[in-house]
């Protein structure tokens, strides 16, 4: 009997295990997931839970249920990774495997930061990136008073990189509902050259925050956040002040990775970026967020990305070449308040394009332009996360490869 | 697009960072480093160095990094590359700017 072990079982973990189960022989094949957390959160969710859009049960549910019968599913910490070995160590077994695919994930680091977890963490700064932070902010949104809310983030690269533009959209849009969108100052403040830093998108989208009255604060490099003054100030020595502050901190690979020596100094793990297999281990592969491939770090792209690994896997198996066909592909809906959300649909090589989506030259979605439909689509797609991509079901029309077809690319 | 600097044909984003590494020299630097007002030092070239390696390693620049670095400290960083360090040391050094998906 031969082991294939998967570390994480979060959106690509679970995804690897609902293919893989029925791809492998199971008189040949035992297939083990670990992770050591009982719940498995619907993390765009956490975008909605503060505006009260969404409800705590609306996010979470119990992990077990989307790992299929016949995978062995074991909670436990893992303590540590052996490569050279072909082992894992979890807190009281170790486990032998001929496969290993990693997918354990990244998550906030605000120790990263001087004085960013201080004081004031979850009561004046906020993430949103964990459900503790989502829900702390939904708290004290219901009854804050107003005034000036900065919503930053450190550095790339972080989950979901549109995710604090959203944040800001649905900020505006929740204010104006609630009557007192002239008792709150809006900044966007990013460590980047603008909110927008691809051309198309740049000369499709930059009216939003004029219109919204969002004012930017570019090439932001925060040093520290100072509770006492509640400011943060830049490296540059530059401040920008709040009352409140929702802040998206340094994003990293889980710490097992780093006790293993296998990732950089974020704790990512050096990953082909076509065939996902890792770069210094032939029977390690990674997907998700732990990944250093430079896609972005979101759910639809380990969804394009485990169905290449899942027939990397058997080729592997089977001692043939891996196929260099990953392309970075990411297809993400970004709120923009209102009941209105862009699509974009890119990936290694092409930046968000305007045109249509799925069918060309129908849609019914947009490409980067703001639609009613494409909300609804984001709204439905907390359906399709549960009950199909989790499930490693493929969504009609949408190819694990990028089209242009429907794109305009001039 | 594309640009002449130093007398070679170069191509280039709208806001003029090269796309081919491979295309960038020493020269087409001492150029764009003019450009921005800046005289390039051994120095310059020490950090120029360490953010082409950084990239063609696939590690994302961040001013963080930079700390990390070992070559510089971050007050030096804005001293050698004045008014958005990251911004204008990577658009010298060739490669792209740090960026986002939109």
């Amino acid at each position: 009997m031969k082991n294939l072990v998967i570390l994480g079982a979060g959106t690509a973990g679970t995804m690897m295990a609902n293919h893989l189960v029925s791809k492998l022989p199971k008189k040949e094949w035992q297939i083990t997931i670990v992770d050591q957390y009982k719940t498995h959160y619907y993390q765009p969710g956490f975008l909605f839970l503060p505006f009260d859009i969404y409800t705590e049960d609306q996010v979470k549910k119990v992990g077990k249920k989307f790992i299929p019968n016949g995978v062995n599913y074991i909670q436990k910490k893992i303590e540590q990774i052996f490569p050279k070995d072909n082992k894992v160590q979890l807190e009281d077994e170790t486990l032998k495997y001929d496969i290993l695919i990693v997918a354990t994930g990244c998550k906030i680091a605000p120790q990263e930061t001087e004085g960013m977890k201080g004081e004031n963490w979850h009561k004046t700064v906020f993430d949103f990136y964990t459900f503790e932070g989502s829900l702390a902010l939904r708290n004290k949104l219901r009854d804050w008073k107003g005034g000036k809310m900065v919503v930053h983030f450190t550095e790339m690269p972080i989950k979901c990189p549109v995710a604090p533009l959203e944040f800001v959209f649905l900020a505006d849009s929740y204010f104006t509902k609630k009557g007192m969108r002239d008792k709150v100052d809006l900044t966007y403040v990013t460590p980047l050259g603008g909110a927008f830093t691809k051309p198309k998108a740049t000369a499709a989208l930059s009216h939003l925050m004029k219109e919204k009255n969002i004012k930017v604060v570019t090439d932001f490099n925060i040093e520290s956040v100072d509770n006492e003054k509640n400011q943060i100030v830049d490296y540059g020595n530059t401040t920008v002040d709040f009352d409140l502050l929702v802040t998206v901190p340094t994003n990293m690979g889980d710490e097992v990775i780093e006790r293993s020596g296998m990732g950089d100094d974020l704790n990512f793990v050096p990953t082909h970026h076509n065939t996902l297999q890792s770069i210094d281990y032939e029977n390690v592969f990674v997907i998700g967020d732990a990944t250093n491939i430079p896609a972005s770090k979101a759910g639809s792209v380990a969804h394009f990305a485990a169905e290449t690994l899942t027939d990397n896997i058997l080729l592997y198996i089977d001692g043939k070449p891996l196929k260099e066909e990953f392309d970075g592909h990411a297809n993400c809906f970004i709120e923009t308040g209102n009941n209105k959300a862009l699509l974009i649909d890119f990936n290694y090589k092409y930046e968000p394009l305007e045109g249509t989506f799925p069918i060309a030259g129908i849609g019914p979605l947009k490409l980067l332009k703001e639609s009613i439909f494409n909300h609804w689509g984001k709204l439905a797609f907390r359906w399709i996360y549960w009950n199909m991509l989790l499930k490693g079901i493929a969504i009609p029309m949408v190819s694990r490869n990028m089209s242009l077809k429907g794109k305009k690319i001039n | 697009m594309d640009l002449n600097i130093a007398g070679i044909r170069l191509d280039v984003t709208e806001d003029g960072y090269l796309t081919d590494l491979s295309q960038w020299n020493k020269e087409i630097a001492v150029e764009i480093a003019k450009e921005n007002g800046i005289e390039l030092t051994d120095k310059h070239w020490e950090v120029l160095y360490w953010i082409q390696d950084q990239v063609k390693n696939d590690v994302a620049l961040s001013v963080r990094g930079i700390k990390k670095s070992g070559v510089i400290d971050i007050k030096e960083f804005y001293e050698l590359f004045p008014g958005g360090p990251l911004k204008i040391s990577t658009k010298i050094a060739g490669v792209p700017k740090p960026k986002s998906c939109i």
